[in-house]
C-alpha cells in the first residue's frame, strides 16, 4: 500500500475541513453576522451623517473584515489539536507545508471569501461609492487571504494555550497592520480618483510572500505545540 | 481480505533504536540512559507508575517530542502512533473518521474501511454520526486503524483504556497477530497481556534504580 | 571554534564569563552614558530652529536604534536556537524582550517629550513614531506568548517562530507606516527630510548611540544570568554558588 500523492492527500484534506464548516452552517454564518453588526456600531458611534460615514467607509469596512477574521483565526487549529488529530497529522509522510496550506485554504473560503462577497450589502449601507465596489470586493479577497495565513502563524502558535482567545490577537494584529493600509488605501483611492491597481498589486506581492514563508511558520509552530 | 498487517513490511534489523534517552520533567527526572531496539516480532510493553513518563517515552520514540529530552531515537520503518486522543470528529461519521485516518498512509476502498470497522464491532455504525457514540466506540473507531495499516511498527499509548473484555481479547489477538507477521508493537498500559506470546517488559521506574 | 560552542552552550561557563565581562563592562557603560549625556547636553551649541529641545535626541535616538536593533539580536538568537537547538540562545532570546520593550517605551515616552514642544502636541501618528509603537507590541507579544506557555523550553521555540516572523514583517510594517504617512501627511509638518546635522551634534549622539548598545548589552547579560540562575536552580553548581 502507497501513500497517495501529496496533491490527493491535501484535496481530502480540503474536502475533510468543508465537510465539518458544512455541517456547522453556523459557524461559518457567525462572522458574517458579526461584520454586519459591528457595521451597525459605526453608524451609532460616529453619528449617521452620511457624507462623514461614507468618508470613513473603506476604513471602517477594512476593520470590520480585520477583527472578523481574527476571530476566527483562532479555531483553525483548535478543534484538531484537542482531539489528537494534529498529532496523526504531523506524524503522516505527507509534507506539512501542503497540508497547512489546505487548513488555511479551508479555513478562507469559509471566512475571507464569504466576507468579500457579501461586503458590497454593507459597503452601500454605509454609502461607499458604488465604483469602489469592484475594489473593495477585490482588495478584500487579497488581504483576508493574507491576513488567513498570518492569523494561522497565531493560531499555531497559541493551539496548546487554553488562553489562546486574546493573546491571539496580540500576537497578530501588529503584522494584520500592512494589509489594513493597503487594503483600505485601495477602496480609497478609488473614492478620490486614483487608480487602485498599485495597492493591489502590494497586496498581492503580500500574498506571494505570505504564502510562500506563512506555511514554514505555522509548520514549526504547531510541532511546538504538539511538542510541548 | 483487509490488509490486517499482512501487509506488513518485513524489514530486517531492528524497526526502532533507542540509544541513551532521558527525560527531565520539572527539575525530576523520569528515566534515563535508556537504550533499547524494537526488533520485528517484538511485543513490547511500557510499564510504570502514572506518571513515570510512559506516554512522554512513547512521544519521543513517535517523532512528537523533539525537545527536552536526551538521546536520540532511530526511526528505520513507518509507523503507527495512537494516543490518548482517539483522533474522532463529533461532526463525522465512523466510516469518515477511519477513512482520513488512514488517508495519508494509502488509498482504501469503502469495503476495506467498512470491514475493518466491523472487524472493531462497528458495524451498523458505519453512518452515525460520532457525537452520538460513546468514548470505547470512540476508540475502537481509531483501532480500526491497526486492521488497515502497513506500518510494521504500532506504537499504543493505553490502547485499552474504554475497551469491553471482549474487545480486549481481540486486540490482543491482533497485537500477537501482528508481532508473528513480523510487525512490532509497542505499548504501554497499566494491565498485563494475557496472551501467550513472549512480551519484553520495559519498567520505567526500575530503570532508575541503581 | 567548535570548543567555543560547546562552551557557549554550557550554562555555568556562560554565567562564569558573562560574569567577567560585566565587571568591566558596567563601569565602562556608565561612564560613557555619563560622558555622552554631559557632552550633549552642556557642550553643544543649541539647534537655531528647535532650541534646546532637540537635545533630547540624546537619549531618543539611541534607545530607538538600539531598540530596534534589539529585536533583530532577539530573532538571531532565536534562530539559533530553532537551528541548533542551542538551549543559551533561548535564554538569550528571552532575556532580550524586556530589554528591547523598555528600550521601546523610553524612546516613545522621549518622542512624546519632544513632540510637544516641537509640534505642540504629545502625541502625532507621525510615521516614527507609530513604527516605535507597532515595534512595542511586537516585543509586548514576545513576552506575552513565552508567559503564557508553562513548559518554559516549549516557551522559547515558539517565541523564536514568532521573532521570526516579526523579523519578516518589520520592514514590510516600517515600509507601509513610512508610505501610509506620506499618503495621509498634512505637508506643513514634514520633518523627514531632515537637515544634516552639525559634527558637533554628531559626535555625542554617536557615543550615545555606543553607550545604548553597551547599556544593552549589559542589561541583556544580567537578565541572562538571571535566566540561568532560575532555568539551573536545581542544579549542583547554582546550589554551590549561592551557599545552599
Amino acid at each position: 500500500m502507497s501513500a497517495p500523492g501529496t496533491l490527493a492527500f491535501s484535496g481530502r484534506l480540503l474536502r475533510r475541513q468543508l465537510v465539518l464548516a458544512l455541517r456547522r452552517p453556523v459557524d461559518i454564518g457567525n462572522p458574517l453576522l458579526f461584520f454586519a453588526m459591528v457595521v451597525v456600531l459605526f453608524p451609532l458611534g460616529l453619528g449617521p451623517v452620511p457624507a462623514a460615514l461614507a468618508s470613513f467607509a473603506p476604513g471602517i469596512l477594512w476593520i470590520i473584515a480585520l477583527l472578523a477574521n481574527l476571530l476566527t483565526a483562532d479555531n483553525l487549529f483548535r478543534g484538531d489539536f484537542e482531539d489528537g488529530s494534529l498529532e496523526q497529522l504531523l506524524l503522516s509522510p505527507q509534507p506539512l507545508y501542503i497540508s497547512v496550506l489546505a487548513y488555511v485554504l479551508a479555513q478562507w473560503l469559509v471566512t475571507g471569501l464569504l466576507l468579500a462577497l457579501v461586503s458590497p450589502l454593507f459597503a452601500v449601507m454605509l454609502g461607499l461609492a458604488g465604483a469602489a465596489i469592484p475594489v473593495l470586493i477585490a482588495s478584500l479577497l487579497l488581504g483576508t487571504a493574507v491576513l488567513s495565513l498570518v492569523g494561522g502563524i497565531g493560531a499555531a502558535l497559541t493551539v496548546g494555550l487554553n488562553r489562546g482567545g486574546m493573546l491571539i490577537a496580540l500576537l497578530i494584529l501588529p503584522f494584520y497592520m500592512p494589509v489594513l493600509i493597503f487594503g483600505s488605501a485601495a477602496v480609497q483611492a478609488v473614492v478620490s480618483g486614483m487608480p487602485a491597481a498599485p495597492h493591489l498589486a502590494i497586496l498581492g506581492a503580500m500574498l506571494c510572500l505570505a504564502l510562500a514563508l506563512a506555511p514554514l511558520a505555522i509548520g514549526a509552530a504547531l510541532r511546538i505545540s504538539v511538542d510541548a | 481480505m483487509v490488509a490486517s498487517g499482512s501487509g506488513a513490511v518485513l524489514a530486517a534489523g531492528p524497526l526502532l533504536h533507542a540509544q541513551g534517552l532521558g527525560l527531565e520533567r520539572g527539575g525530576r527526572e523520569l528515566f534515563r540512559d535508556l537504550s533499547f531496539a524494537v526488533e520485528p516480532g517484538h511485543l513490547m510493553q511500557v510499564e510504570g507508575a502514572n506518571g513515570a513518563g510512559k506516554t512522554s517515552l512513547l512521544r519521543i520514540l513517535a517523532g512528537l517530542s523533539r525537545y527536552g529530552f536526551s538521546g536520540s531515537v532511530e526511526r528505520c520503518a513507518p509507523l503507527l502512533y495512537l494516543g490518548h486522543h482517539s483522533a474522532v470528529k463529533a461532526m463525522l461519521s465512523p466510516r469518515e473518521n477511519l477513512a482520513w485516518h488512514i488517508s495519508g498512509a494509502g488509498s482504501y476502498s469503502r469495503e476495506q474501511i467498512d470491514e475493518a470497522l466491523a472487524r472493531v464491532g462497528l458495524y451498523g455504525y458505519e453512518d452515525v454520526p460520532s457525537h452520538a457514540l460513546s468514548a470505547g466506540q470512540h476508540r475502537r473507531v481509531n483501532l480500526a486503524r491497526l486492521y488497515l495499516s502497513a506500518a510494521p511498527l504500532w506504537l499504543l499509548d493505553e490502547p485499552f483504556t474504554a475497551i469491553d473484555r471482549d474487545g480486549v481479547a481481540e486486540l490482543e489477538a491482533l497485537l500477537v497477530g501482528h508481532a508473528q507477521q513480523g510487525g512490532a508493537v509497542v505499548l504501554t498500559s497499566h494491565q498485563s497481556l494475557s496472551v501467550s506470546y513472549q512480551v519484553a517488559m520495559l519498567s520505567l521506574s526500575a530503570g532508575l534504580q541503581p | 571554534m567548535w570548543s567555543f560552542f560547546h562552551k557557549l552552550g554550557s550554562p555555568p561557563w556562560l554565567y562564569r564569563i558573562s560574569g567577567s565581562i560585566l565587571r568591566w563592562l558596567l563601569p565602562l557603560t556608565l561612564i560613557a552614558l555619563c560622558a555622552g549625556a554631559v557632552w550633549g547636553l552642556f557642550y553643544t551649541a543649541p539647534d537655531f530652529r528647535q532650541g534646546n529641545s532637540y537635545r533630547i535626541i540624546y537619549i531618543h535616538v539611541p534607545a530607538a536604534v538600539v531598540a530596534l536593533a534589539g529585536y533583530y539580536v532577539m530573532a538571531i538568537a532565536g534562530a539559533v536556537s530553532l537551528i541548533w537547538k542551542m538551549k543559551m540562545a533561548d535564554v538569550a532570546m528571552k532575556a532580550c524582550a524586556p530589554v528591547g520593550a523598555a528600550l521601546t517605551f523610553i524612546a516613545l515616552v522621549t518622542g512624546a517629550i519632544w513632540g510637544k514642544p516641537t509640534w505642540g502636541t504629545w502625541w502625532v501618528w507621525d510615521a516614527r513614531i507609530t513604527s516605535m509603537l507597532i515595534l512595542l507590541f511586537l516585543y509586548l507579544g514576545v513576552i506575552a506568548l513565552y508567559e503564557a506557555f508553562d513548559n518554559k523550553e516549549a516557551a522559547g521555540k515558539a517565541c523564536a517562530v514568532l521573532t521570526l516572523v516579526g523579523t519578516v514583517n518589520i520592514p514590510i510594517i516600517y515600509k507601509s507606516v513610512d508610505w501610509w504617512y506620506s499618503l495621509h501627511q498634512p505637508a506643513s509638518i514634514k520633518f523627514t527630510g531632515e537637515s544634516s546635522i552639525d559634527p558637533s551634534m554628531l559626535y555625542p549622539l554617536l557615543l550615545m548611540i555606543g553607550s545604548f548598545y553597551a547599556l544593552f548589552t549589559c542589561a541583556l547579560l544580567m537578565n541572562m544570568r538571571l535566566e540561568i540562575l532560575r532555568r539551573e536552580s536545581r542544579t549542583g553548581w547554582v546550589r554551590k554558588l549561592v551557599g545552599a
